[in-house]
């Protein structure tokens, strides 16, 4: 028998025996597909450049110095405290968002009647349409008074815990209200996710638990979680780029202080990169700040690229066996 | 082939089956008393009343809804958990009724394992994590698991194939192998019945093969109950057989049922006797 080698192959992939439509969709399609990646790589590269000049005049200490006083030789600046603080509240959002999330999501598949599923499903969904500056002006007036009595019976009761402790007294406008109204930004985006994966559980492997016998609690834990595990991260994940990069809700509710204080939750103060951008924006006092906030905004971007990587990795790992 | 040579094949695997299917009837191990079935406010099965002698083979047949699923399935309580689902009589095991509300539907399922049409093991889970999963889920405790993965494995006829990779995840098995897998965790669980619900029917001749002597070796010590399409399997496994019908919307009900050996070879219905020669269904 003749080897491959010996034969002569016809031609089955070049692009000369495929349909012309296709050949032109295709093409449109993967120009496409470019052009984003282009546009992120121009933002990148815009930030990466403006961001030179004030990483020259700053070094390293603009990411490890707390402050903003840009009148002094040279300017003491950095953004260290805000790094904290965006971590901080995307925190303390994902803490109170990623179980309410969860539990919502667990009750409209496996509990809730069929039509109260569809009622709740329309109501988060609308939940994730209302901009950000109504939240944040709700936050501001209506949360914000509401807040602070919850905050003081923490501080009472938990107050030895160093994260719920308070020396000022001023329990309003902290960064657990803050993360609190991230919360409800992230719990509709997380909940779509989370109730999308956990309805495709397969049937057959519901049908196997309950034959053997297993609560819905084990079923949860055991098939349906772990079925679903990547999916889910990848939503907490989503809602975790919103939290870090959210502006205006958080803009309203914390008044900016320039000071890296690790433990304090419920206490006025705090800030982020992103709030720190829109409040200095409107009135910078020349190129230099200007170039300084671009170089905010470039470590807010290289922040969430991070985080995307991480969610990347965990939701590839997630193939992995339990044993 | 006509029909007399057909009944011809059947008598021959009759014969062949008759030694192999010497299990003493000994005490009825599960009994279904006046079983009727509801889902919603449509009637599918009426009056079902079969006993199941411990340690044999029963087999389920009759042409597609007829209700053979829907009755196994109200054999260990999952039938419940369908929206809509209702019952009435009594389906007793070891004497008691398992629908008494006295009795944990959790550990009625233990007790009463089940394997399902299309093979299911956790795809996320290893071969061993599988076989041990009805443990984990149960919270059962039991010790020495590397003897239970044996042990069952062993039973279900797949330890010879899977025992240098039990590490492995259990979706890189073959579909046959992957249904005595499922078999193989029911059993870890120590069931005294297991209800098999059309267990080859997405499985190729040789895997079925496996699977149908797993079910002959497992009758030793495990009451079986197995809802099959396949009339030659029903004479292969089975020591007795209920026939079932759903005849023009009416519920489905049990016509005849008896040792297997009678059902096929001399059955007293004439619609036994066309179903079971292929007439319909």
């Amino acid at each position: 028998m003749a080897n491959l080698a010996q034969m002569e192959l016809r031609d089955l992939q070049s692009a000369a025996t495929s349909h012309r439509g296709d050949r032109v969709f295709s093409r449109t399609v993967a120009g496409a597909a470019f052009t984003s990646l282009a546009v992120l790589a121009g933002i990148a590269i815009f930030l990466g450049l403006q961001a030179i000049p004030a990483f020259q005049t700053q070094g390293w200490a603009f990411l490890t110095t707390t402050g903003w006083d840009i009148n002094t030789t040279p300017p003491t600046v950095g953004i260290f405290g805000m790094l904290y603080g965006s971590v901080l509240l995307a925190v303390i959002g994902l803490v109170i968002a990623v179980p309410a999330s969860l539990l919502l999501a667990v009750f409209m598949v496996f509990l809730s009647p069929p039509r109260l599923a569809k009622v709740l499903t329309n109501l988060i969904d609308l939940m994730a349409a209302i901009p950000s500056v109504i939240l944040g002006l709700w936050a501001f007036y209506i949360l914000n008074p509401t807040a602070e009595e919850w905050q003081v019976l923490l501080n009472k009761y938990l107050g030895w815990i160093p994260i719920f402790e308070n020396t000022s007294g001023n329990f309003l406008g902290t960064p657990f209200i803050a993360g609190f109204v991230l919360a409800i930004m992230m719990i509709p985006i997380i909940t779509a996710v989370t109730r999308e994966v956990l309805s495709r559980t397969p049937p057959d492997l519901i049908n196997a638990s309950e034959a053997l016998g297993c609560s819905l609690w084990t079923m949860l834990r055991y098939v349906a979680l772990p079925y679903g595990r990547g999916g889910i991260v990848g939503g907490v994940m989503l809602g975790l780029g919103r939290a870090l990069g959210e502006t205006i809700a958080v803009f309203f509710v914390l008044k900016i202080v320039f000071e890296t204080n690790w433990d304090k939750v419920i206490e006025s103060g705090g800030g982020s990169v992103a709030t720190l951008i829109v409040s200095r924006f409107g009135e910078v006092s020349g190129p230099l700040e200007l170039q300084l906030l671009l170089a905010a905004g470039f470590f807010l971007f290289i922040m969430t690229l991070v985080v995307n990587v991480i969610a990347n990795l965990i939701v590839s790992r997630t193939g992995r066996l339990q044993k | 082939m006509s029909t007399a040579e057909f009944e011809d094949v059947m008598d021959l695997d009759i014969e062949g089956v008759e030694a192999s299917t010497a299990h003493p009837a000994g005490p009825t191990e599960m009994e279904s008393r006046d079983v009727s079935v509801w889902f919603g406010q449509r009637k599918v099965l009426e009056g079902v009343n079969i006993a199941f002698p411990k340690n044999t083979v029963t087999a389920l047949i009759g042409p597609s809804g007829c209700g053979k699923s829907t009755f196994i399935r109200t054999l260990n309580r999952l039938h419940e958990l369908i929206p809509g689902a209702a019952l009435a009589g009594s389906v007793l095991y070891e004497g008691k009724d398992i629908y008494d509300a006295a009795v944990d539907p959790v550990h009625i399922r233990l007790q009463i394992g089940m394997v399902f049409q299309k093979p299911n093991p956790f795809p996320s889970m290893t071969i061993r994590g599988n076989v041990l999963s009805g443990l984990k889920l149960s919270g059962m405790k039991r010790a020495n698991h590397d003897d239970i993965v044996e042990e069952t494995l062993t039973a279900a006829g797949l330890w010879n194939e899977v025992k240098d990779r039990l590490g492995n995840a259990a979706g890189d098995l073959s579909g046959g192998q992957q249904q005595r897998l499922v078999i193989a965790r029911a059993l870890a669980v120590q069931p005294h019945v297991l209800l098999m619900d059309e267990p080859c029917s997405a499985l190729d001749p040789a895997s079925t093969l496996k699977i149908e002597e797993t079910i002959r070796e497992l009758s030793k010590e495990v009451t079986i109950i197995i809802v099959t399409h396949n009339m030659q399997q029903a004479v292969r496994v089975s020591d007795y057989t209920a026939f079932f019908l759903s005849e023009e919307g009416t519920p489905g009900h049990v016509v005849e049922q008896g040792a297997t050996t009678e059902i096929f070879g001399n059955p007293q219905e004439q619609r036994t006797l066309d179903y079971v020669n292929g007439r319909f269904g």
